[in-house]
């Protein structure tokens, strides 16, 4: 963590790499002045709310503390936080919720989005004014929204299972999506699908905008059929944009807390109980503060080792 | 195919394309927006109607939800009823016939003012600090910028919880624990790594010969950066607050970790409604609706440059 020294010397070598004829010329603050004054406030305050926390974080994951006990005794326990997270079954059963989650949501997610992307990249009349509805869920509330759902999804009256029973003939009341193990981490999908949807088609869009139409035009005098143009230039166009899309929904998904918090609490039992769920039981419920400290550093490098391995495989694909 | 003596271009699909994706579309579309159709109606549905079976698509509309919204009440027993002077409106009115009374407001309105604050205190201490650090990035050769900016964007990739626990402890020592000036510092810091790269895209599509240009006339390079710099990054910097006020507007994890009484925010209010026996859904309904309508209008009035900055991100990487 050297970054307060880095940062000193980054302004001043800021200063130093400006053209000292213009930086002469200027009368008033100079140059170097102006870069101090409009990189340091920012700095300050991400060293003060988002780097400082991240150091006391790592400390704090070597010891006992507990924040609940502020007079108690802290010991320092050496890497046994570590060892004990990375032994505990429910740990790993946690993981293995955040992926399954992570894998399926995006998986719907972008097949639906690219598909819409694909049919808006029609040109059809009115479609902005389609796009602007299609992304209203995305705009709004995960909490707030999610925390409707479970009305939704109430097994005798909510909408979800008269439209469901009424499509397939299955009672109204047989089901109940928030407290069935095989149905819970379905609905969660559901939910996250009809949020994110318009994210990823979004982002899609962006991709079969920026192709240019010469290249159809001379792939349509050459003769190439529709579903040849598909495949060897629109997908492998495209293809940039749909993994960025992934990449932004992947990382939000595996840090999912609020939607989950809301319809399932984790439950039933813990079937849908993702990592986030069990870091918030373990520092806010248990308050067992060191042990959650390693815990989420645990995590954050694993997300952050995961998205580095994805972008260096996304570099390939955009530099081929 | 369509051929040459078609009056469209080779790349434009045929009618028929066209229609069968508008179908899809739309069909979608309307797919999507039934639940929120059903938030605005469950609103206006008294809490019997709001739990039918089958579900009521009409239903008699009441305000008791948005009544029960915004007062506290109690129930009370018929002699003491009996007592009482003539209503004095309407949500008096639906609440005796219910044999309550109103006992004083809910913590709706102070909550939503909170949700207010916080949202704009954070998007304009993101937006002046952001502009700032982004024209230094993009004016002032930095180096070791990149590393500098994936840096600040990697603290994006924490759970939120997991930097609630030392922002928790840290607060506690503060005295920032509960407060909104707080909230907004927390709001501010995870918005400006957002509010800076985007910013300093828009700052780099700027022509440098402008502010050179100003300079030349005897402009200093703080006159230059306020009369011809910012003026110019408008569009920009309107996209950018959008997004760092619906961030700050619809945040629920660190509100519901960090805050409890006086800073509480909407978010984690809004689904701890309850009324008699469980939750109250119209009145949930009620809220979430007010709570939505700021940002549906945001979303289509602006949607020029939502779309800009959301895409924006993917097109530049």
């Amino acid at each position: 963590m050297t970054n307060q020294t880095g940062l000193s010397g980054l302004v001043d070598r800021a200063a130093l790499v400006t053209p000292p004829v213009v930086a002469r010329r200027v009368r008033g603050l100079s140059e170097r002045a102006i870069a101090w004054l409009f990189i340091t406030p920012t700095m300050l305050l991400l060293l003060a709310i988002n780097i400082f926390p991240l150091i006391w974080t790592i400390r704090l994951s070597f010891t006992n503390y507990r924040a609940n006990r502020p007079n108690a005794a802290v010991l320092d326990v050496g890497l046994a936080n570590y060892q004990s997270i990375l032994t505990d079954p429910d740990v790993w059963a946690a993981m293995t919720v955040t992926a399954r989650f992570v894998f399926w949501s995006i998986l719907i997610q972008t097949m639906l989005g690219f598909t819409l992307a694909w049919l808006i990249d029609k040109k059809f009349r009115g479609h902005g004014l389609w796009t602007t509805l299609i992304l209203l869920p995305m705009m709004l509330s995960p909490a707030v929204v999610g925390n409707f759902w479970t009305f939704l999804y109430q097994p005798q009256t909510g909408l979800f299972n008269y439209v469901v029973s009424a499509v397939t003939g299955a009672p109204a009341s047989s089901f109940q999506m928030l407290a069935q193990v095989p149905l819970a981490p379905w609905a969660i999908v559901i939910v996250d699908t009809w949020m994110w949807t318009p994210y990823v088609m979004l982002i899609c869009l962006a991709g079969l905008r920026s192709i240019p139409d010469y290249i159809y035009e001379a792939a349509e005098v050459d003769r190439a059929s529709p579903w040849r143009q598909f495949w060897s230039i629109t997908l492998p166009m495209a293809l940039p944009f749909i993994m960025l899309a992934v990449l932004f929904r992947g990382i939000e998904n595996f840090k999912m807390f609020d939607m989950v918090n809301l319809l399932t609490g984790g439950g039933p039992g813990s079937t849908t109980e993702v990592a986030s769920i069990t870091l918030k039981r373990e520092a806010f419920e248990k308050w067992r503060t060191g042990y959650s400290s390693a815990f989420a550093i645990i995590l954050f490098v694993t997300v952050f080792g995961l998205a580095n391995i994805y972008v260096k495989a996304l570099n390939r694909v955009k530099s081929r | 195919m369509t051929g040459l003596v078609s009056a469209h271009s080779v790349v434009d699909p045929s009618p028929q394309v066209k229609r069968i994706a508008a179908f899809v579309v739309i069909g979608y579309a309307l797919i999507t927006l039934v639940p929120l159709l059903w938030i605005v109606m469950t609103g206006f549905k008294s809490p019997s109607d709001a739990i039918a079976y089958p579900p009521k698509i009409v239903a008699e509309p009441t305000v008791e939800g948005y009544c029960n919204l915004f007062t506290t009440r109690t129930r009370q027993a018929p002699e003491y009823m009996a007592k009482l002077p003539p209503a004095a409106g309407m949500c008096d009115r639906i609440s005796r016939e219910r044999n309550m009374v109103i006992a004083g407001p809910s913590n709706y309105i102070p909550r939503y003012v909170n949700s207010l604050v916080i949202a704009f205190g954070s998007t304009a201490l993101s937006i002046v600090l952001g502009t700032l650090a982004a024209y230094a990035f993009s004016r002032f050769k930095v180096p070791l910028k990149d590393d500098l900016l994936f840096f600040i964007l990697s603290t994006r990739m924490m759970p939120p919880i997991a930097v609630a626990i030392p922002i928790y402890l840290m607060y506690r020592e503060l005295g920032l624990s509960d407060t909104k000036l707080g909230m907004i510092l927390l709001y501010t810091s995870v918005n400006i790594s957002l509010a800076v790269w985007l910013l300093k895209g828009f700052m780099d599509e700027i022509p440098r010969e402008y502010e050179e240009a100003a300079m030349v006339d005897g402009y200093t390079r703080l006159q230059a950066f306020f009369k011809v710099v910012l003026p110019q990054a408008t569009t920009g910097i309107v996209a950018t607050a959008i997004f760092c006020l619906i961030f700050a507007w619809n945040e629920y994890a660190f509100a519901v970790l960090l805050t409890s009484g006086t800073a509480q925010t909407a978010p984690p209010f809004i689904p701890i409604i309850i009324g008699e026996g469980g939750q109250d859904w119209p009145a949930v309904a009620a809220g979430t609706t007010l709570f939505l309508i700021p940002i549906v209008v945001f979303t289509v009035v602006l949607r020029k440059h939502l779309l800009r900055g959301i895409t924006f991100g993917a097109v530049r990487k």
